[in-house]
């Protein structure tokens, strides 16, 4: 079975984000983790593949020369292959874009299933493994939880996360699978698997190799400034023993605040 | 332009979820004297036309069939798209709960336009267009853009936006519209209710939340009891579900959920950055934790530095007097 696995390369989730002039200083983001809702369809595909005793893994990532990290840790954790798609043109590209550069990409690869992160924790658009499938005409599953690909290989089922529960779909393979957390826990890359991840093939691709030109995917939204997130003060502490700070507090919640 | 704009709404098992009113809300303020329009899609639906006149629609078109009962991301695409193609809105919204974010992209990309995810704020400028603003980087920045196709789409947060107060002598003009659902290669098969907790997270007025502080998995039964006498919903820190102690549909935070309530009750939850990524937009913040140095009491309205186990009982307690008269 060939699984794709798209991968984004995103700043690490605990470092500050600093927003200066109406833009997110991105020259001030030093580290970057690979986006952790991909790790867990990186496991998943790996685990795929080891089930079933055959078929390539193979990764894929849009980004500058430092996203080649990403797709190393990914090679580490077990993956075969890993395409780069690296052109300056693409600098600044949205959901849209990457989508349809994804597209014409997976257009040239084999492939059983495709595996996504059900959103990267940088722009939090959650658009593009749902418009990925959508554009090669796959169905597609969101946000899911558990991945069970039938014996044949023909079919899947999966469970995701919904208000209230888990609903359960049956679909046709190819499909376009987006990973939530809980899916499983992903591996961390061995000695070996360090080792190895620099011998294994690993393409560069421009929009030229992909046919396209950057007007037929230009971004459909502009952005007009970035701003910090609104301040949150520090209220009050109350004190007293439990009882009289418990009441005061519920008076406050009545009184002041008025939300019970 | 943004005078026309078509909302889709959302229900499930009969029951419009409360986004689809909030998204009528927003839509009427910004078409200001323009048109609202809602469209319905299930089966059996119609009597929830009313609610949607009430709360601010012109006319709903309604896509009423038993294949579409259940969501499924490929009917409702094909249903939209032709609505869509048709009566050409110069802004539709769609809610941003866990079925608009799986129908929203794909619709989007079958009418090749852009779209904004998970939107807390609109305007219009002097053109017409929408100027859209999102949280990114899990609220670390909020952006503000603006979409060059149309019509403009976007997926609107729950528990933003009000709705209008409803007016029971609105009514609105109602349009059946053709079903043609296509082929459905991905199905629902089946549904795994949770147990016990009814109450959306991310619809929630009231969370309870539980952090690495309540020490093991019976600490949210305590939580529980002052949920239920607030109807709240449970909220979990990364660290609580990390541990196993509650499961991940739970968590509040950059790789949990984003929520909005009037009221949240953080209880052992140191407030680590990314937890607070998730909640800093509720209306009033209570902390209670036994670290008085605990980074959660800086964004906290109210706080109680103490042992959760003492408070919280005490508390249930009470609220379920006050609560009572």
């Amino acid at each position: 079975m060939n699984i794709v696995v798209c991968v984004k390369q995103v700043p690490d989730t605990e470092i500050r984000i600093q927003v200066q002039n109406g833009r997110v200083v991105e020259e001030e983001i030093k580290q970057f983790v690979v986006n952790p809702y991909d790790e867990f369809a990186i496991e998943e595909a790996l685990r795929i593949k080891e089930r079933f005793g055959e078929g390539k893994v193979t990764l894929i990532t849009i980004g500058p020369e430092r996203a080649r990290e990403a797709l190393l840790t990914g090679l580490a954790m077990g993956a075969d292959e890993a395409i780069h798609i690296n052109d300056p043109a693409l600098e600044g590209s949205d959901a849209f874009t990457t989508a349809r550069v994804l597209a014409a990409a997976v257009k040239k690869l084999p492939y059983d299933l495709i595996l996504c992160g059900k959103q990267a924790v940088d722009q939090d658009n959650a658009q593009v493994g749902i418009a990925l499938a959508e554009l090669l005409d796959l169905p597609h599953v969101s946000v899911v939880t558990k991945l069970e690909i039938a014996e044949d290989k023909k079919t899947a089922r999966a469970e995701r996360e919904v208000e209230g529960g888990k609903e359960v779909i049956e679909t046709t393979l190819p499909a376009v699978i987006t990973a939530q957390k809980g899916l499983n826990e992903p591996r961390y890359p061995s000695f070996k698997g360090i080792r190895m991840a620099r011998q294994k093939p690993y393409t560069v691709w421009t929009l030229a190799d992909l046919g396209l030109k950057p007007e037929e995917v230009a971004p459909q939204r502009e952005v007009v400034v970035v701003n910090p997130p609104p301040e949150r003060k520090a209220g009050k502490i109350i004190q007293g023993d439990p009882e009289t700070a418990v009441r005061e507090l519920v008076r406050l919640l009545r009184e002041e605040a008025k939300v019970i | 332009m943004a005078k026309h704009f078509l909302v889709v709404t959302e229900q499930s098992e009969g029951t419009l979820r409360k986004v689809s009113l909030e998204m009528l809300g927003e839509a009427r303020r910004l078409a200001s004297d323009g048109k609202v329009e809602a469209v319905l899609l299930g089966s059996g639906v119609e009597r929830l036309v009313e609610q949607l006149a009430w709360h601010g629609a012109d006319k709903v078109y309604v896509a009423d069939d038993p294949a579409l009962q259940l969501y499924t991301a490929e009917a409702y695409t094909a249903v939209l798209a032709d609505l869509i193609k048709k009566v050409q809105p110069d802004v539709v919204f769609i809610g941003a709960t866990t079925n608009g974010k799986d129908l929203a992209p794909r619709l989007a990309t079958r009418l090749g336009v852009g779209l904004a995810s998970d939107c807390t704020g609109f305007s219009v400028d002097g053109d017409g267009r929408l100027l859209i603003t999102r949280p990114i980087y899990a609220g670390r920045a909020i952006e503000t853009i603006k979409l060059k196709s149309r019509p403009q789409m976007a997926t609107l947060r729950p528990n933003v936006f009000p709705p209008l107060e409803p007016d029971t002598s609105r009514k609105a003009e109602v349009e059946k519209i053709p079903v043609n659902v296509g082929q459905i290669r991905a199905k629902v098969v089946g549904f795994l209710k949770k147990e016990g907790e009814e109450i959306e997270l991310t619809e929630a007025d009231i969370i309870v939340s539980g952090g690495r502080g309540l020490g093991g998995p019976d600490g949210f039964n305590v939580l529980r009891e002052l949920a239920k006498v607030l109807g709240a919903a449970i909220g979990a820190s990364r660290a609580a579900v990390d541990a196993g102690w509650i499961d991940h549909s739970h968590q509040v935070g950059q790789t949990g959920k984003t929520v909005n309530p009037k009221l949240y009750i953080a209880c052992g939850i140191s407030g680590a950055a990314q937890h607070l990524a998730g909640m800093r937009t509720s209306k009033v913040i209570v902390a209670i934790n036994k670290d008085p140095e605990a980074p959660i009491f800086k964004v906290a309205d109210y706080g109680i530095v103490g042992d959760l186990y003492q408070i919280v009982p005490i508390l249930t307690k009470e609220l379920q007097e006050a609560l009572k008269g």
